[in-house]
């Protein structure tokens, strides 16, 4: 059984302007110690769809799902109270801009053992103690010096790992980690995914990592799902989905990466942009920017099996070509 | 070749006051950089946040005058005061939410440079911006606009346009892409290389991400704390890097492909503060194979297999 399961979650936002769908019936299950991958551009809602299980979306949001269960615990029908205790405990975020993500008024020991007072029965030595221990294992040095010190006076990489010492102080069973490498420099960010990937592995925990950067994929995840305009449209492991995307979406993104370009010179790019709140296409939203588009995508888009990836499509690719053209061939 | 723009040695230094009766300390963000650019080529110039890169654009673009060193666009030296030389260099800004003004209608944030510069009627300076909103892609209704009504990968196509509204030489991209959906980040990429081509127009390429420069270089320059640490052709800097900061550099830079795992070449810490740079090669505390003369000797850049490097082991 899975550890988080998430069933047709959708977010709605009450704007000025009408109602917005962030999420649109996006399924999420992750697995005991498994690390699994939600990819996709700005608007894509995977930020959203984290936020909502955790909570901390504002009032103007809806959220409904058919099934949200953890651990075999009913997320839906728990008390608020029940759920706080699960929440930061049991389930753990880190998000993308540590810097103002630390509360600039305390100290780092104020704010990790914060923690350590509202899910243990620690007391204050044992939680200093606590504290150390848990810098120390996120490779802050000389962590009895920093207990002291405020956020201003870390570096970017520091405070990202002051963050995940907050967010695995009570060993969390799954971490949620959004966009957690994206505001630091290409060798920090090297250090801060091995870190994460220690600690899954030392602590038998399992990790969301949400990110736009498919070399971040690649060295991290095992499962990865792909997200688009608020809708899951490709979800496979992660060597099949580089090797073979079912998606005209996943694919296009692919070859949009200038590493696999094969020559300088033009990059194949995806025309058009994401659609907002007011362009959303009637029937498949990947339909006017898709090179693959025929008549029925105006009017939806089907869901295929695991063995194309469950892609959200009419015509889902095997080895760059729809599925229909070959069967004609 | 002829150069357009030739620095030798520039070197920036701040002063940051300590208190009422402290010593001023000195940030030396920039410490003697020497390269060139050619027209129709691109340079790129890669490294961490507080290497310099952004301090070089600045200089660059005559926004701040050098420390010390000498910087000649044109075959002329750059002077501050020299108008027809600024419209020479223009630059385009990482974050296009942030570089346009709210309050101007796109037209007008086109048109300024024109008005300013030239001595062109409001006729001919309509028709130059409907021609290069034509140029970057925009449509002729977008006139009339107001920045807030586009999308990310458009405003930074506002930002190209506006950069190009006085024929300049040279254009300074710093870190024109990093703030843009991947799938939009293709198509700058695409009319930036389209607009080389047609104007011209020589390129520094400020980012730090190694794919994009890998794909947009031809000469590649790496800093590390306001120095030029390695410096070469595209194909000798990646493909066969010598300094170990590149190497580091490199190694950590993820690679989209599942079945690839690079040699992580790990490096310990953070960079050292610009205010307090090591003695000797200043990248010696993280290095991996430092030896005890790094520590006290500084090496200086050095011809390594046609490309230059400063390193003593390389």
């Amino acid at each position: 059984m899975s550890l988080l399961e998430i069933r047709n979650l959708s977010v709605t936002f009450d704007t000025a302007s009408g109602p917005f769908r962030a999420v649109d019936g996006v399924d999420v299950s992750v697995d005991a110690r498994e690390i699994l991958s939600i990819v996709g551009e700005s608007g894509s809602g995977k930020s959203v769809s984290m936020l909502a299980l955790m909570g901390l979306l504002p009032d103007t949001a809806t959220v409904t799902a058919d099934v949200m269960r953890f651990d075999g615990q009913d997320l839906k029908t728990m008390s608020k109270r029940a759920k706080r205790s699960i929440i930061g405990r049991e389930v753990a975020m880190i998000f993308q801009e540590p810097m103002s993500s630390l509360n600039p008024c305390f100290t780092v020991e104020f704010q990790i053992s914060e923690m350590l007072r509202k899910h243990t029965d620690l007391d204050r030595s044992a939680r200093r103690k606590r504290a150390i221990e848990l810098m120390e294992a996120v490779g802050i040095p000389s962590p009895e010096k920093r207990l002291g010190t405020f956020p201003h006076q870390l570096s970017g990489g520091m405070s990202q790992r002051v963050m995940i010492a907050m967010a695995t102080s009570c060993r969390p069973k799954l971490l949620i980690a959004d966009e957690p490498t994206t505001a630091l420099d290409v060798t920090i960010q090297a250090q801060i995914l091995d870190l994460l990937k220690e600690l899954c592995a030392d602590n038998n925990m399992a990790l969301v990592l949400i990110t736009h950067d498919m070399g971040v994929v690649a060295q991290m995840a095992d499962r990865v799902q792909v997200q688009y305009a608020g809708q899951k449209v490709e979800e496979q492991n992660v060597n099949p989905l580089f090797a073979d995307p079912h998606h005209p979406y996943t694919a296009a993104l692919l070859s949009a990466l200038p590493e696999r370009a094969t020559a300088r010179g033009h990059l194949p790019s995806i025309r058009g942009v994401v659609p907002g709140q007011f362009d959303r296409p009637p029937g498949c939203l990947f339909e006017p920017r898709c090179s693959f588009a025929v008549a029925s995508c105006r009017r939806g888009a089907k869901r295929q099996g695991a063995d194309l990836g469950h892609a959200l499509c009419n015509r889902p690719l095997i080895n760059g070509v729809p599925a229909d053209e070959k069967v004609e061939a | 070749m002829s150069d357009l723009l030739k620095a030798t040695g520039l070197t920036k230094h701040y002063e940051v006051k300590k208190g009422l009766f402290g010593e001023p300390d000195i940030v030396r963000a920039l410490n003697g950089v020497s390269f060139s650019l050619e027209p129709g080529k691109t340079l790129a110039v890669v490294g961490e946040s507080g290497c310099g890169k952004s301090t070089l654009a600045r200089l660059v673009t005559m926004i701040e005058e050098p420390t010390d060193g000498e910087l000649i666009i044109d075959g002329k030296p750059a002077k501050p005061g020299d108008k027809h030389l600024r419209q020479t260099v223009q630059i385009v800004f990482q974050n296009p939410y942030g570089s346009l003004n709210p309050r101007q209608k796109i037209g007008s944030i086109l048109e300024e440079p024109l008005k300013i510069n030239m001595p062109d009627d409001a006729k001919t300076r309509r028709k130059k911006a409907e021609a290069m909103m034509e140029r970057v892609g925009l449509r002729p209704e977008h006139y009339d606009r107001y920045p807030h009504m586009f999308s990310g990968g458009q405003r930074q196509r506002i930002a190209i346009a506006r950069a190009l509204m006085l024929n300049p030489k040279v254009l300074v991209l710093d870190e024109p892409v990093s703030a843009l959906d991947l799938s939009i980040q293709a198509q700058v990429l695409n009319l930036l290389i389209d607009l080389q081509q047609e104007f011209g127009l020589a390129y520094m390429f400020i980012s730090h991400d190694l794919s994009v420069v890998k794909h947009i270089a031809d000469d590649v320059m790496v800093m590390y704390l306001g120095r030029a640490i390695e410096k070469g052709t595209g194909e000798k800097a990646f493909g066969d890097p010598r300094h170990p900061y590149t190497k580091a550099l490199m190694s950590a830079t993820p690679i989209a492909d599942p079945n690839q795992r690079r040699a992580r070449v790990k490096l310990e810490g953070e960079l050292p503060s610009p205010l307090n740079i090591p003695a000797g090669c200043a990248f010696h505390p993280r290095c991996p194979i430092a030896e005890p003369r790094c520590a006290q000797d500084k090496p200086e850049l050095r011809e390594v297999d046609g490309r230059l490097v400063s390193c003593h082991l390389a």
